[in-house]
């Protein structure tokens, strides 16, 4: 008969685990991960001041507008974005850098938000889905995902756009071997792989004529 | 109205919405992000909950201080939901809630509960049926015939056993909700009032079992919500986690508590499917037909005990039968409805059987399950079945691709081809829908549904539309909220056929009452009129007319409000049940590595009548993807010497990917045959028969059967070796 105090729990990965030291070691093989964490992001980050325990005032580039945040340094950039700015375009599901729902574009490159802390998003340039449209129209993998039906409950479907977003910018041309290969880390329930394949397609070909940031 | 007004469909050839691939009305605000889901709900002072659950498959919790817990800063309450002496059956069972100004703190709070656990003893082992001693108990025999008197007569008998495990439902958004209680003043008499923005596939039934269980009058109890994340059949009543987030939020003065599980909670409670396993013996004639089954089938759904598949699948009229099921009971998480609860497990089971027996005889498959069709429940399949069949078998080019065990190539690639089936009912649920038609021409249409990605909302509209001769954009829906009129929870595939027949009743009853008012206008009766293009119009003179709005106008002041109600079972020829539907998978297996690629997929969708070929194409393609990846990946790991679950996650769980699921060619069978039938729900029907197709083609492709699902590598592997897996 034994007594188990709570830190102990399995079921709370994150108990004693540090996001940052997750980060980097990652980063270092950072290919593992489909959209992937920035190796260089990782690695070149001047190391930062202690901060906290106690939340802390941050900006944070949301769309290309600065925005004031006070959150705790172990806030995550996806929380930060649904729990205190009402950013809820990016959803939180497997927490751990798995499903890519959390997608945003950082400093050009896809990230899972919830493998990143809110305080190490200063300082960059951070594309959410709430960024994406241009006044009433929307962005041409937007609208290619309505187009073709790649969505059905749609809860991956703003994680899906962005990386779709971020994979086009560097694929302009893709195969559909690439689309395939590109959107590796993003995870759907209902099952609209078949319709996100012809959105990307789509989209790449509408994308077209230098009209690169929507 | 002198008359019963004529609710039946239009003829296929005059519809103008109905039978239109239009987008869903709801993709726009999805794919921009703007969409609200109950988790993304932020209603002011809104406190974030966090859930303590079990660490141990079985333990009684002999002491719980919360008090650490109380004094952190930033913490407004906290619930016990498991006090001391409680006996907790699985790991994730619910022990306390915390709510918080932030989530961080909500979850440091938990960490801060300290619990002392006495261990007991747990089973987790359920494939091991053996080793379950009394935790199994089985059911009666069921026999039909004289099976024993079959298996001597017959001229081939095979046997095996086949195994399909616990899968969990891994909606996206998980489990839970924002809860508000707010207590009741006694100045105004005015009650405890909730408002409850829940993540559930059943928005009109939720507030009469959340009031039963709070004692709070449903009256007062508010439900609302607008998009859901996944359910699958795992998000119907108001959970565990709902009473802890209501207890959290009056504790807290009324503030709004946002409590949803976490997943590695939500994987390990939030709903699973159970498992089969069966020994299957068939016996039957060199044709190919079979004359006798036999199938001992056991399986986990959980603590309590639930009944595994029942076989033979489809071939119920085999005319001798031996059959027993036993459930297991184990420290696991309850299980909950899946996508046709029960159907996928006994399709491969069967499937299975079939596909083996069929190699016994040195037999085609395709043709095996032809000619056992003959057992098929309803006389009316029979034909059906075999119709599909052989379109899929068209489709999937069966007569050039398939080849007998052990002929599918001499390299270490190997292709093969499989074969599963599947049936289902789809019948409508009980349904009320209201049109209002106002005087400036607007019209709403009002059903307490929802819609879960499977285009509800679109269906609805495109059926108004029809009616009411307008386009979509004329018709305004309201729905996802309990103060509607009553529609039913959307699981079953009952849905569609539910909220198609109420909203065209109500419809062309609304219809009618315009038709009313502006016949004298158009100096005839009412019913010489009709409603096209945006104009009411006689009948075969379309020049005597008049606008859509023109025609509101002559309403005056008064608006129309019209229900139109389905009870369930008198929908004349407007809906139906009974579905079917065949799949045939190609896969290629890499006999070196054990890995399985999946080339295509071929699926003949059974349906009745289909209101938007676009949105039902993607049900399909989406229950094959999701099969696909219950057929290849997932399966729930237990580490049984210590009851811990391995992978409640999506790391270790392993979902199908964009690359994981080959070419999917689904065959919507639209003919005016099935046209004729009505409406019926289609949800369910194609999500049955992927493992059993996977795994046939899988079996076939190397030559020796891989029992149990997944068909992961270890697996395939191990059939090859001839062990255990």
């Amino acid at each position: 008969m034994s007594s188990k105090k709570i830190p102990e729990l399995p079921i709370k990965p994150k108990t004693g685990f540090s996001r940052r030291g997750f980060m980097s070691g990652v980063g270092l093989g950072g290919g593992a991960l489909g959209t992937g964490l920035l190796e260089n992001e990782a690695t070149a980050a001047p190391a930062p001041a202690v901060a906290g325990p106690g939340a802390v005032p941050i900006t944070l580039t949301l769309n290309g507008k600065p925005v004031k945040v006070t959150v705790e340094p172990r806030v995550t950039l996806v929380d930060a974005l649904r729990n205190y700015l009402d950013m809820t375009g990016a959803k939180r599901v497997c927490d751990r850098g798995t499903c890519g729902a959390c997608t945003v574009i950082m400093n050009g490159k896809t990230v899972y938000s919830c493998t990143v802390l809110a305080i190490d998003a200063q300082g960059k340039n951070i594309e959410t889905i709430e960024g994406l449209a241009t006044g009433n129209n929307m962005h041409p993998v937007s609208k290619a995902f309505v187009d073709n039906d790649a969505q059905q409950c749609g809860y991956c479907t703003p994680g899906f756009v962005m990386a779709c977003k971020g994979f086009l910018d560097e694929h302009p041309n893709p195969t559909a071997a690439e689309v395939n290969s590109g959107l590796g880390g993003n995870l759907c329930r209902c099952g609209t792989y078949m319709g996100i394949r012809k959105a990307v397609l789509q989209a790449a070909s509408e994308m077209k004529g230098g009209k690169k940031n929507g | 109205m002198a008359n019963t007004p004529d609710y039946s469909w239009p003829p296929m050839e005059k519809r103008k919405m109905i039978g239109q691939r239009f987008k869903r009305l709801d993709g726009p605000v999805k794919s921009t992000g703007r969409a609200k889901y109950s988790s993304d709900t932020r209603p002011k002072d809104l406190l974030f909950g966090a859930y303590l659950t079990s660490p141990h498959a079985h333990a009684r919790v002999t002491s719980i201080d919360t008090s650490e817990a109380e004094k952190l800063p930033g913490v407004k309450a906290v619930h016990v939901a498991a006090p001391a002496g409680t006996e907790m059956q699985y790991q994730g069972w619910e022990i306390a809630g915390v709510a918080a100004t932030t989530e961080e703190i909500a979850r440091e709070a938990t960490r801060k509960i300290k619990v002392d656990y006495e261990i007991l003893p747990h089973f987790v082992n359920d494939e091991d049926l053996a080793s379950a001693g009394s935790r199994a108990k089985q059911g009666g025999e069921r026999v039909v015939g004289d099976p024993d008197k079959a298996f001597q007569q017959a001229e081939a008998v095979c046997e095996g056993q086949y195994g399909i495990p616990v899968v969990y439902h891994s909606c996206l958004e998980p489990h839970g909700q924002i809860i508000q209680w707010r207590p009741g003043t006694e100045a105004n008499n005015a009650g405890d009032q909730i408002m409850v923005w829940p993540s559930t596939q059943n928005v009109p039934a939720y507030a009469g079992d959340l009031g039963t269980r709070l004692k709070v009058p449903a009256n007062n109890i508010k439900v609302k919500m607008d998009y859901i994340g996944g359910g699958f059949g795992s998000k119907f009543n108001p959970d565990a986690w709902a009473i802890v987030g209501a207890e959290l939020s009056k504790k807290a003065g009324g503030r709004p508590v946002h409590l949803y599980l976490d997943r590695a909670t939500e994987q390990m409670i939030g709903g699973n499917r159970p498992s089969a396993y069966s020994k299957i013996k068939v016996g039957g004639k060199k044709d190919g037909t079979i004359t006798a089954f036999e199938a001992f089938t056991w399986g986990t759904g959980g603590f309590a005990a639930v009944n595994p598949a029942a076989q033979p699948y489809i071939m119920t009229k085999i005319p001798n039968i031996r059959e027993t099921r036993t459930p297991v009971s184990t420290n696991t998480g309850t299980q909950r409805a899946w996508r046709a609860p029960g159907n996928q497990q006994a399709s491969y089971l069967t499937c299975c059987a079939i596909e083996d027996f069929a190699h016994k005889v040195g037999m085609d498959p395709l043709e095996v399950f032809k000619v056992n069709a003959q057992y098929a429940t309803a006389d009316a399949r029979v034909p059906l079945y075999r119709y599909q069949l052989d379109k899929a078998a068209e489709l999937a080019e069966w007569k050039k691709l398939w080849k007998p065990r052990g002929q599918n190539g001499n390299g270490p690639i190997k292709r093969g081809l499989g074969i599963g089936w599947s049936a289902w009912g789809g019948m409508g649920h009980p349904s009320q829908c209201r049109t209002v038609i106002n005087p400036d021409g607007t019209v709403s249409i009002e059903i307490g549904t929802q819609d879960l990605g499977t285009g509800t909302r679109t269906i609805i509209t495109q059926v108004a539309a029809e009616t009411l001769g307008l386009q979509m954009g004329q018709v305004k829906l309201v729905i996802g909220t309990n103060d509607l009129p009553p529609d039913g929870g959307s699981g079953g595939s009952t849905t569609v056929g539910g909220v198609s027949t109420s909203t065209r009743k109500s419809t062309v009853n609304a219809l009618a009452k315009l038709f009313e008012t502006v016949a004298p206008a158009l100096g005839t009766e009412p019913d010489q009129l009709e409603a096209v293009d945006g104009n009411i119009r006689v009948k075969g003179t379309p020049s005597k007319s008049m606008t859509w709005v023109a025609a509101c106008r002559k309403l005056g002041t008064n608006k129309i409000s019209e229900m139109g109600t389905f009870n369930g079972r008198d929908g004349g020829n407007l809906l139906t049940q009974g579905a079917g539907g065949v799949q045939i998978a190609d896969v290629s297996v890499d006999t070196e590595t054990g890995i399985v690629k999946m080339n295509r997929y071929v699926a003949v969708a059974d349906c009745g009548m289909v209101i938007n070929p676009r949105l039902a194409e993607s049900q399909v393609y989406g229950a094959i993807i999701m099969g696909i990846g219950t057929a290849l990946f997932e399966e729930r790991v237990i580490d049984v010497p210590t009851g811990r679950t391995l992978n409640p996650d999506m790391e270790w769980y392993k979902l199908a990917g964009i690359a994981d699921v080959g070419n999917i060619i689904v065959h919507m069978d639209i003919r005016k045959e099935n046209d004729d039938r009505g409406i019926i729900g289609l949800g369910e029907p194609p999500a049955i028969p992927i493992c059993a197709a996977v795994g046939n083609a899988v079996t076939n492709a190397i030559g020796v059967r891989v029992p149990n699902i997944p068909m992961t590598p270890d697996h395939v592997l191990a059939a090859l070796e001839g062990r255990k897996a």
